[in-house]
């Protein structure tokens, strides 16, 4: 299912703000600077041929040491990803992840679905290392609430104009991110008794 | 007043808090805490091969662990834009929808149990019992199954699956009646779940809810239907839905889709592509374990010809089955056992999926499976960077914008019907929390 139209709809509107679009594996992703985050997704809601009334996951992605972790290097002295009977698929297509620069180290990745007009798109905003932070979503969709909590927790991301930013599945008292690739996956930490 | 529901509570399925503000016996508001099972799934599946994600994934929705396995499979599989076989396609099919059975007769047993009907629940785990026996019988498990494989299944359908399944789900549709007679007319029951833990449309939308509990509220949304995966799109089936968006229509919701996931199955057994199962006739039949300490030694002459028995709970997974049920692609399915042992490039191609430093290394891109799990859609958003590791596994639990609007629904009610309405969020905690 294509729907390019989505994606040509918002770079025609919104030329500054979009960083770049592609689509792979017949999904559509648009990459959203994060000072245009807000019109844009206001656009998509309520735009009758958009009309993306369900927000219907959001994440993030640590893009720290992308590419150039122990496991991506081969480790043998033969590295042959494919077999030798094998030859690559004849229709490879690329996948980059146009961000301007290395500094972007954090995508925040929103899949918004239509349920009138049956489309999804995936739209990315990159953020960089140092104190990211993204305006919150939670004045368009309700359910913009617990994901931008779980973001946070995980990643540390700032979601301003959040109403309760606060941990949602590690415990107050938490140090740290989890899932930021630089925290280690060993590391322990004392649980703290409730608050109450 | 403030009334402390959890986090370890007999009508909390699974581990949660709820903190009740009370006016009398009304709910005046709720504050949900969950996280009490993280488990650092996401974390977890980035530590190691892309296969190892699978044992994992069942411990996502523990009620319906072969949904989760194929969703996984599925992003991986699109990642390497590898398509698996259709016979293959409707065993997947087969499988989740059995899954979704006895999902659905966990939910609503265990809800119709804390109203007092304990004899339903007693009927409706003893049909979940016979459908996990049909579950065993093909997986070899009864809940951490692992059947899942990236490009295609572990075993293929045992001798005689067709005739045995259709026989248990007329036994299960005796039941099902049953259940029916005594609960959807029931005064008790009625009276609890009608006009309870109402929904309307658009805040259902809004909170991101699929799945029954959106269908209950009038939304006729199913990903099978809207965005057809696997041989879905082949297959007749009814999307209930229901009009007042409480719990007594969720109840009807998801009676009336056991119904349909049973004429799925049906269907899908009758239109199971056979193939020529290459059999081969030479009549030599080795145990695994024999075979093993014989390809040790180095004797391997005769394993071309040769069958091998592996232990009953690998039934289905030799060689003369594997073509059927995985799909021609050797960058990521594993050889079938006597290539393995039996000679030298089916252990170079194992060696090649297996060791560390090489394995299945899908090409850096991104991918965002969305399959219908048991309470809604249950997505996969998998990241690759191009190594042997998925470099981000995301999981979109359906049941967690249910949990993110569970304040909506029980403000304006009474205590006593959190306990339906919880019931019917059908809350699991292995997913929830990840």
């Amino acid at each position: 299912m294509s729907n390019d139209h989505v994606s040509a709809a918002v770079q025609a509107r919104f030329s500054r703000h979009v960083l770049g679009a592609h689509s792979y594996r017949g999904q559509e992703t648009l990459l959203i600077r994060h000072e245009g985050l807000l019109e844009v997704a206001r656009f998509l809601k309520d735009d009758p041929s958009m009309a993306f009334d369900c927000l219907m996951d959001l994440t993030c992605v640590d893009y720290l040491k992308f590419g150039a972790s122990l496991s991506s290097a081969p480790t043998l002295a033969t590295p042959s990803p494919l077999p030798y009977y094998m030859k690559p698929k004849p229709t490879e297509e690329a996948w980059q992840r146009l961000v301007p620069s290395d500094a972007y180290r954090f995508d925040v990745v929103y899949h918004f679905y239509s349920t009138t007009h049956n489309h999804r798109v995936r739209v990315k905003v990159p953020l960089k290392a140092a104190e990211p932070s993204i305006p919150s979503l939670t004045g368009l969709w309700a359910s913009a609430n617990w994901y931008e909590r779980e973001a946070w927790d995980m990643f540390g991301v700032t979601f301003t104009g959040h109403p309760n930013l606060r941990r949602l599945l590690m415990y107050e008292g938490f140090n740290g991110h989890p899932l930021r690739k630089d925290y280690p996956v060993n590391k322990r930490q004392p649980l703290v008794g409730p608050i109450n | 007043m403030f009334l402390n529901i959890g986090p370890s509570h007999p009508a909390m399925h699974g581990i949660i808090q709820l903190v009740a503000q009370l006016d009398g016996e009304r709910v005046l508001g709720v504050d949900v805490e969950i996280g009490y099972l993280h488990r650092a799934f996401e974390k977890e599946s980035e530590r190691g091969p892309y296969n190892n994600v699978i044992p994992y994934s069942d411990r996502l929705n523990y009620v319906s662990p072969l949904i989760n396995n194929f969703g996984y499979c599925l992003a991986v599989e699109r990642l390497l834009a590898i398509e698996v076989t259709e016979r293959c396609q409707y065993i997947r099919v087969i499988m989740s929808e059995l899954s979704r059975i006895t999902d659905h007769l966990t939910c609503v047993g265990a809800s119709a149990m804390e109203l007092g009907a304990f004899t339903v629940f007693l009927y409706m785990i003893k049909a979940r019992e016979w459908l996990w026996e049909l579950i065993e019988l093909v997986t070899g498990a009864r809940l951490t199954i692992s059947y899942g494989r990236v490009g295609g299944v572990k075993a293929d359908l045992p001798d005689g699956f067709a005739e045995r399944t259709r026989r248990t789900l007329d036994e299960v549709r005796k039941v099902l009646l049953e259940c029916d007679t005594l609960l959807t007319r029931n005064r008790i029951f009625v009276d609890r779940m009608q006009g309870t833990g109402v929904l309307a449309k658009d805040t259902a939308i809004s909170y991101g809810i699929t799945g029954p509990f959106l269908r209950g509220s009038g939304v006729a949304l199913d990903t099978r239907k809207a965005q057809p995966y696997f041989v879905y799109d082949r297959l007749q089936f009814d999307v209930p839905t229901g009009r007042h968006g409480d719990n007594y229509d969720r109840y009807l919701v998801r009676m009336e889709e056991m119904e349909q996931s049973m004429r799925l199955i049906e269907q899908a057994l009758t239109q199971l592509p056979a193939g020529a199962v290459n059999v081969d006739v030479e009549g030599r039949v080795l145990p695994a374990d024999v075979m093993v300490d014989e390809a040790k030694m180095g004797r391997v002459a005769g394993f071309m010809q040769t069958r091998v028995v592996t232990d009953p709970t690998l039934e289905g997974s030799t060689r003369s089955h594997h073509g059927l049920v995985n799909a021609p692609e050797k960058r990521a399915v594993l050889p079938a056992k006597e290539d393995t042992y039996g000679n030298i490039e089916g252990l170079m191609h194992h060696f090649k999926l297996i060791m560390v430093g090489h394995g299945i290394r899908p090409p850096a891109g991104e991918y965002y499976s969305a399959v219908e799990g048991a309470n809604g859609e249950l997505g996969f958003y998998v990241v690759s960077d191009g190594s042997d590791r998925p470099f981000r596994v995301r999981v979109h639990p359906p049941c967690f914008p249910i949990m993110a609007a569970l304040p909506k629904l029980l403000v304006g009610d009474m205590v006593a019907d959190i306990v339906p309405t919880f019931g019917s969020v059908n809350m699991i905690g292995g997913e929830l929390d990840r």
